[in-house]
């Protein structure tokens, strides 16, 4: 076969031959529909929401030219750094615990001699199956603010008073992250099993010999050969992070957009659009929000790369 | 590798390994258990102290009570439909677009595909108003196309595709066919197209899944409970004032079981797929 290069070479020099011609057409046609719905549904709302965010307009008159006054109005709305407080710890809480033990289940998945395997590995991987919107249903149950509730009746049992989950600051962050943590921590084990099976065995027969213990085990060799992965469960709970949504709303149900203690940066944005009317400043939020994406996932991949060096050096 | 984890055979530190991956295997299953036993009883259940742990007789009742509050089996229909249509086109997008970008040659091809890797990072709420006045104006609200147009948008799909294109069908196979005067649709359907449908069943599994949970998008465009997909209509059982926690959970239930068990039947198929589409 004649290498790209070679026929690209060719081309110019003589022109396209017929074939070629119809491979270049059908090339461009096979690869169409995707630039086609993403001129009309992808590029053109992005383009739209760019103006928008300069503009003030109730989605019905005629838009007005309002300069940066709408990225003013919400960088001035405590609400709005409250949706970002929010959506942080919310973050933090729902995605570091899951990364951590993730790590460690992958591990102890990847043993040799773990038997029940294949059981575990499904049981763990199950609640992935089960919508976001079904987690936030069961959860609301799980943690509502009823006293006899079934979390509050546990935490009885070990003496504490019962928590109104629902409309207390640290109730509802800690009942949203734990269905957070508990509908992905399966999503991740997975991913780091599968990067755990791309590790070659003797790496770790070879520590054993040198008198290795399981955790010297996981930090020195499991951790570094497992960066990739774990930079790329990073990212994705990052953006995931960034983007929270149904969890909160569904969980809160009729006082989700009338309460502060679980609004997330997206759910501010769309009360703003979508309840108040208010298209320019919904989309100077949005705008916001994706410098946010941007700066944490960046922020974060760094944090992840620098933890991965410094353990393999020491 | 024996022996790792205590020096004994059922040493405590391999002892404290089952225990901790039995409590999170405890901990995964429990709320599918305890859905299935809410939505048996009635909501009184809720109030007892020590909580329902065991199934009740009220399973007909809690799930009459969702269907005079939800079209339910409309919303399911709804959601089949969508994840159907959304499937079959995401697959012959991403496979026609897999194919050019592997095997056939025109000029630009590699800042294309880098094009469409690059909107992976665009977050979908940055044109979530735009796209919501877009769909009015269409007067596609309530209207299905405009729960699923959003997601035939698949770069992953694309580049998952290309991948498996690139490693499994083999260059002479396609110049010999070309030699043989095939024209290069007849190349995609003959040739290529067999060869990569387990990438479909991968891709497929990915796809469906994902647009089974999807909410926010529908959310914001369906308006009329006949044209809810399942999540939607699930959600506005929780938007009243006093909620019958029997009926809720009963309507979680009965919409979480048809998946749940394709997923348990086909469990390492699904398990493989969502990791691959993840890592690859």
């Amino acid at each position: 076969m004649v290498s790209l290069d070679e026929k690209q070479q060719k081309g110019r020099r003589k022109g396209f031959s017929s074939q070629e011609m119809k491979e270049m057409l059908s090339g461009y046609l096979y690869i169409s529909p995707f630039f086609i719905i993403f001129a009309i549904i992808g590029l053109y709302p992005a383009i739209f929401s760019l103006i928008l965010a300069f503009q003030k307009w109730n989605g019905m008159g005629e838009m007005e030219f309002v300069g940066l006054s709408n990225f003013k109005v919400i960088l001035s709305d405590p609400l709005f750094w409250k949706s970002v407080y929010n959506t942080i710890i919310l973050g933090l809480m729902g995605t570091a615990p899951q990364l951590v033990i993730g790590l460690i289940l992958a591990f102890l998945l990847n043993l040799s001699y773990l038997r029940f395997k294949a059981f575990f590995r499904v049981t763990i991987f199950m609640p992935y199956i089960t919508s976001m919107v079904a987690v936030a249903l069961v959860f609301s149950v799980f943690f509502s603010n009823n006293e006899t509730a079934l979390v509050n009746y546990i935490i009885g049992l070990f003496g504490f008073d019962p928590v109104s989950w629902k409309t207390s600051e640290w109730g509802a962050k800690i009942a949203i992250a734990t269905m957070v943590f508990w509908r992905w921590l399966g999503y991740n084990t997975i991913i780091y099993l599968a990067g755990m099976q791309s590790i070659p065995k003797e790496l770790y027969e070879a520590s054993k010999i040198d008198g290795a213990s399981i955790f010297q085990q996981l930090r020195y060799i499991t951790i570094p050969l497992l960066k990739p992965f774990i930079l790329l469960t990073v990212f994705f709970s990052t953006v995931g992070a960034m983007q929270l949504f149904t969890e909160p709303t569904v969980f809160l149900g009729n006082t989700a957009f009338s309460r502060d203690e679980a609004m997330t940066v997206v759910m501010y944005l769309y009360r703003d659009a979508f309840r108040l009317s208010s298209f320019g400043t919904a989309s100077a939020a949005a705008i916001v929000l994706l410098l946010f994406i941007v700066v944490a996932s960046a922020f974060n991949m760094m944090l992840t790369k620098r933890l991965g060096n410094d353990r393999r050096e020491t | 590798m024996k022996g790792d984890v205590g020096t004994k055979k059922w040493g405590i530190g391999r002892l404290g390994m089952y225990l901790f991956l039995t409590v999170i295997s405890l901990f995964s299953l429990f709320p599918f258990y305890w859905m299935f036993v809410m939505s048996t009883r009635h909501s009184s259940a809720y109030n007892s102290i020590p909580p329902a742990m065991v199934p009740g007789d009220q399973l007909k009742e809690n799930f009459q009570k969702v269907l005079d509050m939800i079209p339910f089996f409309q919303s399911m229909l709804n959601t089949l439909i969508v994840c159907l249509t959304v499937t079959i086109v995401v697959l012959l997008i991403s496979s026609l677009a897999g194919f050019a970008f592997s095997k056939l040659k025109f000029p630009g091809k590699n800042i294309l595909f880098f094009a469409i890797l690059f909107t992976i990072i665009i977050p979908p709420q940055l044109g979530l108003i735009p796209q919501y006045l877009l769909v009015a104006k269409a007067g596609l609200l309530d209207n299905l196309f405009a729960a699923m147009v959003l997601f035939f948008l698949n770069p992953l799909g694309i580049f998952l595709m290309r991948q498996y294109v690139s490693e499994s069908v083999p260059d002479e196979l396609i110049e010999a066919a070309r030699l043989d005067g095939c024209s290069i649709f007849r190349i995609y359907r003959s040739i290529v197209l067999p060869i990569i449908l387990p990438a479909f069943a991968t891709l497929g599994i990915i796809v469906f899944t994902s647009v089974w949970g999807e909410f926010l998008w529908q959310f914001t465009v369906l308006r009329d409970p006949e044209s809810y997909t399942i999540q939607v209509a699930l959600a506005s059982l929780n938007n009243t004032h006093k909620v019958d926690f029997g009926m809720l959970l009963s309507g979680v239930f009965w919409a979480t079981i048809p998946l749940l068990i394709v997923f348990l039947l086909f469990n390492k198929l699904f398990i493989s797929s969502i990791a691959e589409g993840s890592v690859k």
